[in-house]
């Protein structure tokens, strides 16, 4: 069972119990450490470093001006999402109707919670790959339902695996939570890999939410976008959103793409929840998938360098780390030095001033490793490593 | 080194002039001999020609600065067309860049100079009396703004949260 559907020990009554059931972020805490201690270097953060390219940030201001200020519909304007639907066909392969089967949300956030309380219904079990986006094990509990890690950890090469999948399925079964490139490992996984998972889910008759949101930020493959896979379509709830690809994190846009029976049922959510996402930022996106894909590339390949150089960095600082195939987290292995991997980012926050996330935060197959950012400067990433290879030399066993 | 890495090496030195070869040998995910090589070949190819640093000259120093972009109507010469004209400014030392446009003029100058006059001097005694020149409309330059891609001036802050989700 998760650690977030553990009992609290002492109950307030005036909350529910749902949501006494579970803990703040284990990031908020490091948050808290770091946010105002000087000369720090933060590898902690989870977002692009990037500026919204110009021409968005100018379409968006340009909808205001015009006097784009009321409400769209529901599940966003037509024009935004014909132009996702023609996105996800021309850069993912995938198909989508625009009128039926897509969801402009408020964050890829809003769509995971969109897709869990839209089919899961209290009691059922959704399987969590692990080491995780670390809202999605919340989420579900507090829709009620109980999330189930599976553990796709370092000996799987932080790889989801049909046997580890298999092995977790019980009767009360419904759905898995994917997310491939990977927050916090970076892994990704090729079309072969995801195909043996997705005959699990038909065999198992599981729905699966698959979190794309890093999609763009796959390195060395292409990516394979879940709903691709054979008979799969039908079955795939496809999270995704401008935050990552186009620096557009605090626009708070995503979308979803799903077969109409399970859109039309997230819609009633949303609808009654949010009404619809903020008109202005609609309009931004509008202006990233018609002429943002060159900056997307740009961005992209600043980020190929930046994972090529930290990865050596952390090796020759002692810090074993995998070649991550996509988003922009190293995962390094902090075994060396001996120490758990939160006494590690404690300890490098107030020796060397650098923020790393624990890798245990994100689920247990996280635990003795951290998150290491590389979407910063350069310049930031050579201060960085360097003052985590003295702290290693000095800790090391 | 793949033709792809080279041309991932060369992007990265265009902003980057200066960043280590063991750096960058890092970034490319390359040995350090390979991008050495790499480096040495480019240069002999004339595709690297120099490794230059962005000055805002502004800040360090009170002397005049005064930088020109000249319009210059030509006679294009039987056989070589431009070129002979351009190849006889781009030699004086006052001449920083020179391009062949398409418009109403044929080659911009770009000058720059200590003095207003001599900016002024130069375009009178040396750039207008050449045969081939028609005529000269001499733009002075007011402020930078942007150079190469570069801001000038530019404070934006990385106004992210030290740790984030």
């Amino acid at each position: 069972m998760s650690q977030n559907t553990v009992q609290p020990k002492t109950k307030n009554k005036r909350l529910s119990r749902a949501v006494s059931n579970i803990e703040p972020s284990g990031i908020r805490r490091f948050f808290d450490l770091a946010a105002n201690m000087e000369d720090c270097i933060s590898l902690g953060v989870g977002e692009p470093d990037f500026v919204t390219p110009w021409n968005v940030r100018e379409a968006s201001m340009a909808a205001l001006e015009q006097g784009y200020t009321s409400y769209t519909s529901n599940a966003g304007m037509f024009e935004l999402r014909t132009a996702i639907s023609e996105y996800m066909l021309d850069r993912f392969d995938v198909g989508y109707d625009p009128e039926e089967e897509v969801i402009v949300t408020v964050g890829a956030s809003e769509a995971i919670d969109l897709a869990v309380r839209a089919t899961i219904d209290p009691g059922d079990e959704v399987l969590v790959a692990t080491p995780a986006f670390v809202s999605y094990e919340p989420l579900v509990t507090l829709s009620g339902a109980v999330p189930v890690p599976v553990a796709a950890d370092a000996s799987t090469d932080f790889k989801l695996t049909k046997e580890r999948l298999e092995a977790a399925i019980t009767d009360r079964s419904r759905a898995i939570i994917l997310s491939f490139p990977n927050n916090p490992t970076g892994a990704v996984m090729n079309d072969v890999e995801l195909q043996a998972i997705a005959e699990v889910a038909e065999a198992h008759d599981l729905l699966v939410f698959s979190d794309e949101i890093y999609a763009e930020l796959s390195y060395d493959t292409e990516h394979t976008a879940f709903s691709t896979l054979e008979h799969m379509r039908d079955r795939t709830v496809l999270i995704s959103g401008f935050s990552k690809a186009f620096a557009m994190t605090g626009w708070r846009l995503g979308f979803v793409c799903a077969p109409p029976d399970i859109t039309q049922a997230m819609l009633k959510i949303h609808q009654y929840s949010l009404m619809c996402a903020p008109t202005q930022a609609q309009h931004g996106a509008l202006e990233a998938l018609r002429n943002g894909r060159g900056i997307v590339e740009k961005m992209t390949n600043s980020y190929r360098a930046r994972r090529n150089y930290i990865v050596h960095a952390l090796n020759e600082a002692g810090l074993s780390c995998r070649f991550p195939g996509g988003s922009f987290y190293a995962f390094p292995s902090v075994e060396v030095t001996g120490m758990d991997d939160e006494t590690f980012a404690e300890q490098l926050l107030k020796e060397e001033k650098v923020a790393v996330v624990p890798g245990s935060v994100f689920g247990k197959g996280g635990e003795g490793h951290v998150r290491c950012s590389y979407a910063t400067s350069m310049d930031a990433l050579q201060i960085a490593t360097a003052r985590i290879e003295a702290f290693v030399h000095r800790h090391a066993q | 080194m793949t033709k792809d890495k080279e041309l991932e090496l060369i992007r990265i030195l265009e902003h980057h002039g200066r960043i280590g070869t063991d750096v960058l040998a890092k970034m490319l995910d390359e040995n350090e001999d390979n991008v050495n090589a790499c480096m040495k070949k480019l240069e002999d190819e004339k595709v690297i020609l120099s490794y230059a640093a962005l000055i805002d000259w502004t800040k360090v120093t009170t002397e005049d600065h005064i930088a020109a972009m000249i319009d210059v109507k030509v006679t294009p010469q039987r056989e070589v067309g431009f070129d002979e004209v351009a190849a006889r400014i781009q030699r004086f030392p006052e001449v920083t860049a020179l391009y062949l446009m398409s418009g109403t003029y044929d080659l911009s100058v770009m000058v720059e100079g200590q003095t207003m006059e001599g900016v002024a001097r130069f375009v009178s005694s040396k750039l207008s009396t050449l045969d081939a020149v028609l005529s000269t409309t001499t733009h002075f330059r007011l402020k930078k703004y942007k150079h190469d891609g570069v801001v000038f001036n530019q404070d934006e802050k990385d106004r992210r949260m030290v740790v984030s989700p």
